[in-house]
């Protein structure tokens, strides 16, 4: 079997990758501190400058870590939303879980000064109110989807549903306080480096409960890449697949959204990448294979938001997108095939 | 068991149709027929006179208005999801999403309803996929990607994922469109042999009436106010098929046994 070879190899090497993405991200900062140190650091064997010391482990670890579990999930569950739908299309963003995320936290920062009364917005209660909102989208969706049989169908109402917050947003922005305004901004630009380590804790625990789940669809997935009446002729229960891809996708997409902001085209991309990358359908191999290319992804894009050799970080929704977009373009163009 | 267990599938006193805004609308009825091991049964009628329809009943999709059908003896309403995977395979019309699927990897998913619950191939599922490969001669092809086939091909993928599911009955809903008439020809001579060698019961939609004429075991013919099931030279003996069509364009010719348009004067 020379594919089970190449598949390894693929694998070997993301893994390698994903090591030597760790690295660089750790040792990247608006703080020089040499790698040897910070070598030091990690494996526990302490460095000559307390603040050094501080800066690693509780900064910017958590930072690695975040953005490696961010990676994991937002790929998974573009790579499910994809498959469930038969649509290259579809992402977390396009189901609007992303956007009733992002309409929690803007009725949270912005609607309560416009209501006269004000929340704590801590970044607890910002991951609250997010988990809240996508909560919220994913029970509207769910209850339509009883009522629907047709896939193309949900993703338009997902769309919709997307439209309809982002509006809500609009008109929050457009009567809330400059301050809170900006301070919803911020959010939604994105940010990796906001989480403690309790927080990371309570973060990995969501995202692997999600992938989790994701291991019981995967027979269910590669009978639906015929469609569905093949898959029901299989004795699959398309039913079921749908409900426990909804619910491991709105965990993933909501909880990073929740935790480090609207993080656009991962979904979306990633999957297409790691399937350009390994030449399969098969979910057995795609669902471990997007968690690492969409970590590495992640890792790149945040090790080049520091950077490097400057005082200033960069939004990584922005770099996400701008290193993003042209490398799907160019691979799309490239293989003139879109595939599932 | 008794005679019935020599049907593989049977109906009786068939209606179907289906639920439109709670009113049950009927689409034919006093459908009977009972299909035995190793034989191709072809489906014909005009367009829109319920074939798609009856096969979908058959299938579990619809739910029958009234009447019954068994397989293998058994009310198919007695059957699990799982069981029913067991018993009827099917090959739908049209094509299937543009995915890194391989023909082998098309085929190995009929094997869906036998493996656990990750979906590993184990070495009866390996042989019984090699076991189809060989049957209908994709050994060359084995390893393209379900983008890369031709219509012909796909037609032959699909009908070997139906096998892999090794089940009693195949139902294929107009396999021979978009086809030309080699491979039509072709396609439907492929479902006699597979028939007679495996014993399988297949039935399959058609609109190419002369051809399933020529290779068919039995015909269905349904048309708005009869259902009739008989061997091909019967039923143009007793001129069953000059009733399919509106008769000002065209007659059934007996003499060739295909359609003829009316000579205008």
């Amino acid at each position: 079997m020379p594919k089970a070879v190449s598949y390894k190899t693929i694998f070997l090497g993301l893994v390698v990758l994903l090591l030597a993405g760790m690295i660089i991200d750790i040792s990247l900062g608006s703080v020089k501190i040499p790698f040897t140190e910070v070598f030091q650091i990690v494996t526990g064997q302490g460095s000559s400058k307390e603040t050094w010391t501080h800066i690693v482990l509780q900064y910017r670890l958590p930072k690695t870590i975040t953005a490696i579990l961010t990676g994991f999930g937002l790929s998974v569950s573009g790579l499910l939303m994809q498959t469930l739908f038969r649509n290259p299309l579809a992402g977390p963003f396009v189901l609007g879980i992303s956007s009733g995320a992002s309409l929690g936290v803007a009725i949270l920062v912005m609607g309560g000064s416009i209501m006269g009364f004000s929340f704590l917005s801590s970044s607890l209660s910002i991951a609250i109110g997010a988990s809240i909102g996508s909560f919220i989208v994913l029970l509207a969706i769910l209850i339509v989807a009883r009522n629907i049989r047709d896939t193309m169908a949900l993703l338009i109402i997902g769309l919709m549903f997307g439209s309809l917050t982002s509006a809500i947003v609009n008109i929050l922005s457009y009567f809330a306080s400059m301050e809170k305004l900006q301070q919803y901004v911020f959010w939604n630009l994105g940010s990796l480096g906001n989480l403690s380590w309790p927080e990371v804790g309570l973060f990995a625990a969501v995202i692997f409960i999600g992938i989790f789940f994701t291991l019981f669809t995967i027979k269910g997935l590669n009978a639906l890449l015929l469609g569905e009446q093949y898959a029901i002729s299989m004795g699959v229960s398309v039913k079921k697949i749908r409900l426990i891809v909804m619910i491991s996708a709105s965990l993933l997409a909501g909880s990073i959204t929740a935790f480090a902001g609207p993080i656009t085209f991962i979904g979306l991309a990633v999957p297409h990448i790691t399937r350009l990358l390994f030449k399969s359908a098969n979910h057995l191999i795609l669902i471990p294979a997007t968690m690492l290319t969409g970590s590495i992804v992640m890792l790149f894009c945040d090790s080049i938001a520091q950077l490097p050799g400057s005082q200033f970080t960069l939004p990584i929704n922005a770099i996400t997108a701008i290193i993003g977009s042209p490398m799907v373009i160019w691979l799309l163009l490239r293989k003139r095939k879109i595939l599932l | 068991m008794s005679i019935t267990s020599s049907h593989t599938l049977e109906a009786s006193q068939l209606e179907i149709g289906y639920t439109h805004k709670k009113q049950v609308i009927s689409i034919a009825k006093n459908i009977s027929f009972a299909l035995g091991k190793g034989e191709l049964i072809g489906l014909i009628g005009a367009n829109g006179i319920g074939k798609s329809t009856l096969l979908k009943t058959l299938c579990g999709i619809n739910n029958p208005i009234n009447g019954t059908i068994k397989l293998n003896g058994k009310d198919v309403n007695t059957y699990s999801e799982q069981k029913l995977a067991k018993a009827l395979s099917v090959v739908l019309t049209g094509n299937i999403p543009a995915s890194n699927l391989t023909v082998t990897e098309i085929i190995a998913l009929g094997r869906q309803p036998y493996t656990n619950w990750i979906g590993s191939l184990t070495k009866t599922d390996i042989a019984k996929i090699k076991e189809v490969i060989d049957l209908l001669k994709l050994e060359p092809i084995k390893d393209r990607k379900n983008y890369e086939l031709s219509d012909g091909q796909l037609q032959k993928v699909l009908l070997g994922r139906a096998l892999s599911q090794d089940t009693s009955i195949i139902i294929l809903d107009e396999p021979t469109t978009h086809l030309d008439i080699y491979h039509k020809a072709y396609t439907l001579s492929l479902l006699k042999e597979v028939a007679h060698t495996t014993q399988k019961t297949i039935l399959f939609s058609t609109h190419e009436i002369d051809l399933a004429i020529q290779l068919c075991d039995q015909m269905m013919l349904l048309t708005k106010e009869d259902f009739v099931v008989n061997q091909p030279c019967n039923l143009i003996s007793n001129g069953s098929f000059s009733n399919l069509f509106p008769k000002d364009l065209i007659r059934f010719d007996a003499a060739t046994g295909s359609f003829k348009v009316n000579k205008t004067k």
